[in-house]
């Protein structure tokens, strides 16, 4: 049964499996265990990273090909629910039709992007997507009637949603919390199934060798198009998911892109190419951004005075650390934990007794 | 008689034809010449700046995506050296100025060049051959630049002023032409001059050429083509040095995330031009800067997406760009 749920790719670690469950029962009851706003807040962003890097992980590691487009469709959903709720008014209405709409336009920009610039040259997409990403990120801050600009949209949920909302202990946050939860465990699901199934295999097989997979007789412009849209869509969604959360949506929490690089160092720190690096990956790195930042903000504290050392350990300068932690993880950590860990299961005697037996 | 290839008259063609389009929807003249030259100059700079990247991929099919940072590098450097040299900057003497500005030039080159070295040797070099890696650590590398620079001359926005004689323009009939302009165009098509000579009449740039061609063969005849890299790596972040304090110079004033918002526009230049096409990379330049400015006075709302929409035109031309390089 949960082979079948799994796609039938198993963790393939104890350590992964045991991380895994600890995961998802920790965020299944963090209502319970944290209570608090800060600490569910965190399990939410949790939640929805783990969708978007998810989503990037079928790019970025089972097809190989790097994009800088990914917070693009991020904001396009959570600006789709944004501006649907503000525009029709709060219901579920709105937020089926920005959601709707907002896939709809995902799909159709992923598709010709991805036909445009896929046919030519892996570097030639990744280019093209920092381009086209920054060409957004500047429109949606002009186009300040419809979006916000800088500032931004706040919106209303549907009442059931609202924190306001009271039913029987539970309140509209907690049932927000609850809908993303399924959202993404669902949607993960779904995901592994997709790397999973022969579709997967292909794209693999793309990433590993591209010019063999077209002898073969693959279309590999189709598969890798596909993929890219396929992988839009999911971010999307992660995007609508968020803009429900926080009831806000604006270029600082979707569109920036430092969010583009915090996906790539989750994907990275993760594991590229297994959807379990995404989960890992997230949790700790929204633990670390939302829980370091305070411990680099005492250690700035206490160098106050020092020279150079106080203007390097800001927490201003957190990107500078993301981007080292970033570099170095690319070169001597390029399997990820889950990389790490299945590679010591692998080692471990007692696997390999079993397979000689 | 060596056969020669002919030469392929038509983007060329293209950039005149975007020219002589846009004078009756400009409709003034003046303001045409006004714009043309703006253009001219900002192609010029970005030509500066581009050129490095192009010839890197070309040459060793490294892409880096840390490029712009050697921009910003050189731009801030400058900032230091006006600083420094405060006196000839605002002496109201062309040639103290120029003093100023070439000194800025130098200093930047120096800085942009030795830190392309020091990228080189600890970011490129280890991902030699992986496409994916190499986007990945040179982007990172790219982030770690831009808050080293935020650390030395802190986050927010330097002013650049221009030195004292290189403030307003000249009158052309009734066209208003920016001296710095002019500066710019002149300094850029010294830039272009050199490097074609540089590429076309030395042993140096013959292999460059060469390798840029067929980098396994020029290794085979017993060339070091590392060590011709580094060099042309070096040059190139030297040269995106310079076009940093030409850059910073023009839009007068500095911001950390210079290097990031140059790059995606060298991106489209070089993409538009063909990946490791120095003639490419020129003409690309000339045309997208002709078209930011053109599109950016008829209809700026537009402007933002010109650039996309013109690179998007060209590769529906010929998709590898104006100038193809072979086997690439």
């Amino acid at each position: 049964m949960i082979a079948r749920l799994l796609s039938f790719d198993l963790p393939r670690s104890r350590l992964l499996a045991a991380a895994l469950v600890l995961v998802f029962v920790g965020l299944a009851a963090a209502p319970f265990l944290f209570p608090g706003s800060k600490p569910l807040g965190v399990a939410a962003k949790m939640l929805v990273f783990i969708l978007l890097v998810a989503s990037y992980d079928l790019l970025l590691g089972y097809t190989g090909i790097v994009s800088f487009a990914h917070t693009m469709f991020f904001g396009i959903g959570a600006y789709g629910v944004a501006i649907a709720s503000t525009r029709l008014g709060p219901g579920f209405g709105s937020v089926a039709v920005g959601l709707v709409a907002a896939i709809v336009v995902s799909l159709a920009l992923s598709l010709v992007v991805g036909l445009f610039s896929l046919r030519v040259k892996a570097i030639f997409f990744a280019m093209i997507t920092l381009a086209v990403a920054s060409a957004f990120q500047t429109l949606a801050s002009q186009l300040s009637d419809l979006t916000g600009g800088e500032d931004g949209l706040t919106f209303k949920n549907p009442d059931v949603l609202s924190p306001s909302f009271e039913f029987g202990g539970f309140d509209g946050r907690l049932i927000v919390y609850y809908g993303i939860f399924v959202a993404v465990v669902v949607l993960f699901l779904v995901l592994l199934r997709i790397v999973n199934s022969p579709f997967g295999r292909v794209l693999q097989a793309i990433r590993e060798n591209d010019f063999r997979a077209e002898a073969i007789g693959l279309r590999t412009v189709v598969y890798r198009t596909l993929s890219n849209v396929l992988s839009a869509g999911f971010a999307t969604v992660a995007g609508a998911l968020l803009a429900l959360w926080l009831r806000y949506t604006g270029p600082d929490t979707t569109l920036s892109f430092e969010i583009m690089l915090d996906i790539l160092l989750i994907v990275v720190i993760g594991g590229m190419g297994t959807l379990y690096g995404a989960v890992i990956g997230s949790v700790l790195f929204v633990f670390a951004q939302n829980y370091l930042q305070d411990a680099l903000k005492l250690a700035a504290g206490a160098l106050e005075g020092v020279p150079v050392a106080s203007a390097v350990f800001t927490p201003d300068r957190w990107l500078l650390w993301l981007g080292l932690a970033f570099v170095l993880c690319v070169y001597f950590f390029p399997t990820g934990i889950v990389g790490r860990w299945r590679a010591a299961a692998l080692r471990s005697p007692e696997t390999t007794t079993r397979r000689r037996a | 008689m060596i056969p020669q290839a002919s030469f392929d008259w038509r983007p060329p063609a293209l950039a005149l034809g975007l020219a002589a389009v846009a004078l009756p929807l400009v409709g003034s003249p003046s303001t045409w010449l006004t714009l043309t030259v703006a253009g001219l100059a900002m192609g010029l700079i970005v030509f500066v700046i581009a050129s490095g990247l192009t010839l890197v991929f070309g040459l060793m099919d490294v892409l880096n995506f840390g490029h712009g940072v050697f921009i910003a590098f050189g731009a801030f450097v400058a900032t230091s050296v006006f600083a420094g040299l405060n006196a000839w900057a605002v002496a109201p003497d062309l040639w103290a100025n120029l003093g100023a500005v070439f000194a800025a030039m130098l200093a930047a080159m120096l800085v942009a060049g030795a830190i392309g070295w020091a990228f080189e040797r600890v970011v490129v070099r280890p991902v030699y051959g992986q496409h994916l890696k190499q986007i990945l650590i040179t982007m990172g590398g790219m982030i770690v630049g831009e808050e080293l620079i935020k650390v030395i001359w802190g986050p927010q926005q330097v002013p650049l002023p221009l030195p004292e004689t290189l403030r307003g323009s000249f009158l052309i009939g009734d066209a208003a032409v920016e001296k710095y302009r002019l500066l710019a165009v002149a300094i850029g098509l010294v830039v272009f001059a050199a490097l074609l000579w540089t590429l076309n009449r030395t042993k140096l740039g013959l292999l460059v050429r060469a390798g840029v061609q067929d980098r396994e063969m020029v290794e085979s005849l017993g060339y070091r083509i590392q060590r011709l890299f580094v060099g042309v790596f070096v040059a190139g972040s030297a040269l995106a040095g310079l076009g940093g304090v030409l850059w910073g110079l023009y839009q007068q004033n500095v911001t950390p995330q210079i290097g990031a918002q140059v790059n995606v526009l060298i991106f489209i230049v070089i993409i538009i031009g063909g990946l490791g096409s120095t003639g490419g990379c020129f003409m690309g330049a000339l045309l997208v800067g002709l078209m930011a400015n053109y599109t950016g006075f008829l209809a700026p709302k537009v402007a933002l997406f010109s650039n996309i929409g013109l690179m998007v035109a060209i590769l529906l031309w010929r998709p590898k760009g104006l100038y193809p390089v072979t086997n690439r």
